[in-house]
């Protein structure tokens, strides 16, 4: 494993599956009444978030607390800009602290990668969403909830199934970060969007691509929804939200248009009436309130895995069976 | 004043011969001279080339000396070969009335390095709504005939129009930043392959291409002089070959680094190479080496942007747009046109000297080496390869794209109406330039 997670394009195959595996065996922990493990101790993490985000934060936070971080929580709402100081000063002044590792949400594209390569820092960086580019620890947590449901156990990958992505690709920082990680994982991924919310180059990108979700969904093992701001349609990239939602959202009747088995994902917040609605939200196929579950697992591995400098032969049973004496 | 006899030099990269220079004019050319001069200079495997002219300079000066000088500026262009720069428009205050490009100009007679010809703002304020007052900018002492407003693009068709027709009262010309405005809201870089997958917003080429074929269009109704700065795409050149074979009066320039460097290296999310307009592609690199080389493209021209470290030492986001290149520019002409076989010295010299001066109009530079012609020029070492050490500028800012990276070629020597601005490739004092 590398030092820094700034992008799924960044993890192998070994690396994503290592994940998923240590993700897998440390969820059997939220089972138990102490859910607690020492791992981390003595070792800070600081969240260090320049965008709202109440889910991805506290699911950051349950995670390092879990694994008993000192866990800081850097609020630096607003840009950096607007506050004054740069993210250079906040990296050395995090560095100063001794931070071990630094959780940053930006709202500026490849802000995780400069704090990674740039000497402001040496503990390890991860994204936890920057701009409209990477959020490595989502797709790590769906591919986790794919598998779960289409290829579950320890090793396996996505090989051969179909995953189908619908939305805004064009702003979306997890259809990003999961075209890259489902493929390595040997998931054939289509991109659905109307071609205004599709990134010029996306004809190189390692999908398919369509218009026509209708076409799409017989052929779909795992569906994910993506939000669609409404105020997109203020900059023309679609009509009205009705155009929108009768073409590329998710109501219950194209939900019977999918395989028995499919499930139907979104990485949250859900705009109800928009992209989904109520009937296929509150459908028992739909994994959005398990994906959360799903998600401090996954960053609790992550943490671990960057942190703990493991390889897979001391993996977290160690911990574990330490932990119950 | 200090004479020089230059022994050997390679004229235009011709047969080495012997070039006498006293009180400011090349006094004699030819081999083994014998004349007695202060100064013998072995220039034995240099090129001597005429003085440089950059029609593309932001020396920053007023308003953000923190950048750059008017005499750190020109110290760099007289380290990069330079006799003659044109100083943009974008300072603070903007040079749109006769008072501040005075004032420029009056700080590059004083600097002494380099001949600062100012450019003054089309519009007022930069803003591209109300015309500034380019005639008495004209008559001024700076004698503006470069009009500009560099960093925006004058894009209501009207006042372009009207900008083009009211400069030909005095020879004026309009340079162009194309860039369409609507299309490039929020623009961060080449829309393309690697925009799409770095999450950056695109800064197309038909941004740029639609201003181009626009104003080619109104140029040509109305019979006035267009400059276009900065092509950057192969499209712009497909356009300004077109309306040059129409007979139309256009001319163009392209930057050094959109002649070597790729939007591949925006990957890095490095803000160093984060520049307007954006570095684009393989391809576009390619059809602008082409265009330099046939003359569809008239100058290379620097547009050097020297920003303070903090506006570099940022996320991508919010870093300034610009790099520097004065010092640079001859080093990677050499690299990408000339030991690639597409332009010899001769026409280095027509492409960064003759024809920015001419489309300038200024007098006494780009003018050839020969007998009783001022003495600008450079001698410059081809042979040299090393790495770019940014440390080792003369311009106050460091943020060149270029730290590290081998480039072959130096200066070894700069003169202006026969004064060795930079000797040795060393700076000559201020002092002695006087």
């Amino acid at each position: 494993m590398k030092r820094h997670l700034v992008s799924t394009a960044d993890l192998a195959r070994d690396d994503a599956l290592l994940i998923l595996d240590t993700a897998e065996e440390l969820a059997q922990l939220s089972g138990r009444a102490v859910k607690k493990l020492p791992t981390l101790r003595g070792r800070t993490v600081v969240n260090l978030f320049f965008e709202d985000s109440t889910r991805t934060k506290t699911s950051f936070e349950v995670a390092e607390k879990r694994l008993s971080a000192d866990v800081i929580n850097f609020s630096a709402k607003g840009s950096s800009v607007s506050k004054g100081e740069s993210l250079k000063d906040t990296a050395l002044t995090l560095q100063a602290m001794g931070a071990d590792a630094v959780v940053i949400r930006h709202h500026a594209s490849g802000a995780p990668a400069r704090l990674a390569q740039s000497e402001w820092l040496h503990g390890s960086v991860i994204n936890a969403g920057d701009g409209t580019h990477e959020h490595p620890t989502q797709a790590l947590l769906d591919a986790f909830t794919m598998r779960r449901h289409l290829n579950p156990g320890p090793g396996r990958d996505l090989a051969g199934r179909r995953v189908t992505i619908v939305g805004d690709v064009l702003h979306s920082r997890v259809a990003r970060s999961n075209v890259h990680l489902l493929t390595t994982l040997g998931a054939e991924v289509t991109f659905v969007a109307p071609p205004t919310l599709l990134p010029i180059g996306i004809e190189n990108w390692p999908c398919q691509v369509s218009y026509d979700l209708d076409a799409v969904l017989p052929k779909t093992d795992a569906l994910m929804m993506l939000r669609v701001q409404r105020e997109r349609m203020n900059a023309a990239f679609f009509p009205t939200e009705r155009e929108y939602s009768r073409r590329y959202g998710m109501d219950g009747i194209r939900m019977a248009q999918l395989p028995e088995h499919a499930i139907v994902m979104h990485p949250g917040p859900m705009v109800r009436g928009m992209e989904i609605t109520a009937e296929v939200a509150d459908s028992p196929r739909c994994t959005v309130v398990e994906q959360v579950a799903n998600g401090v697992s996954i960053r609790m591995a992550v943490l671990y895995l960057l942190l703990g400098g493991a390889t897979l032969a001391d993996s977290p049973r160690t911990d574990s069976s330490e932990t119950a004496q | 004043m200090t004479s020089y006899l230059i022994r050997n030099a390679q004229i235009l990269g011709g047969a080495p011969k012997d070039i006498h220079i006293a009180d400011g004019v090349v006094r004699e050319i030819g081999e083994g001279l014998t004349v007695e001069a202060d100064v013998d200079i072995d220039a034995h495997g240099l090129i001597a080339l005429p003085g440089l002219v950059d029609l593309h300079t932001h020396l920053r000066e007023p308003g953000r000396e923190d950048a750059e000088t008017v005499l750190t500026g020109t110290q760099a262009a007289a380290k990069g070969g330079y006799t003659a720069v044109h100083a943009m428009a974008n300072t603070f205050p903007v040079a749109d009335t006769a008072g501040v490009v005075e004032q420029v100009w009056r700080l590059g007679q004083e600097s002494g390095y380099c001949d600062v010809q100012p450019v003054g703002a089309v519009t007022v304020g930069l803003e591209g709504k109300k015309l500034a007052e380019l005639g008495a900018m004209h008559d001024s002492a700076a004698g503006v005939r470069v009009f500009s407003d560099d960093g925006k693009c004058v894009d209501d068709a009207v006042i372009m129009r009207r900008a083009l027709e009211y400069v030909k009262a005095f020879d004026g010309v309009v340079a162009q930043h194309a860039q369409e405005p609507r299309l490039t809201e929020g623009a961060q870089m080449n829309e393309g392959q690697v925009s799409g997958e770095l999450g950056l917003g695109g800064w197309p080429a038909v941004a740029e291409e639609s201003i181009i074929a626009r104003d080619v269009l109104l140029a040509a109704h109305v019979g006035s002089r267009l400059h276009v700065c900065h092509v950057s795409t192969a499209g712009s050149v497909e356009i300004i070959r077109w309306a040059k074979a129409k007979g139309w009066n256009v001319t163009a320039e392209v930057t050094p680094h959109h002649l070597l460097l790729t939007d591949e290296l925006v990957r890095s999310y490095d803000p160093v190479y984060k520049v307007n307009p954006p570095l684009r592609t393989a391809a576009d690199v390619e059809a602008l080496r082409a265009a330099l080389a046939d003359g569809t493209i008239d100058a290379v021209a620097t547009d050097h942007a020297p920003h303070p470290a903090e506006d570099k030492d940022c996320e991508w986001a919010v870093a300034a747009m610009g790099m520097v290149g004065l010092e640079t520019a001859l080093s990677v002409v050499q690299q990408t046109m000339v030991d690639t076989g597409l332009l010899n010295w001769e026409a280095v010299a027509d492409r960064m000297s003759y024809r920015p001066a001419r489309i300038g109009r200024l007098t006494g530079q780009g003018r050839p080496i020969s007998v009783g012609e001022p003495a600008n020029l450079v001698l410059f070492d081809p042979a040299y390869r090393g790495a770019v050490d940014p440390e080792s500028f003369a311009t106050r800012s460091r943020n060149t794209p270029y730290r590290g990276l081998d480039l072959p070629g130096r200066v070894h020597a700069t003169f202006l109406r026969g004064r060795a601005t930079v000797l040795a490739g060393e700076l000559a004092d201020r002092d002695g330039l006087a």
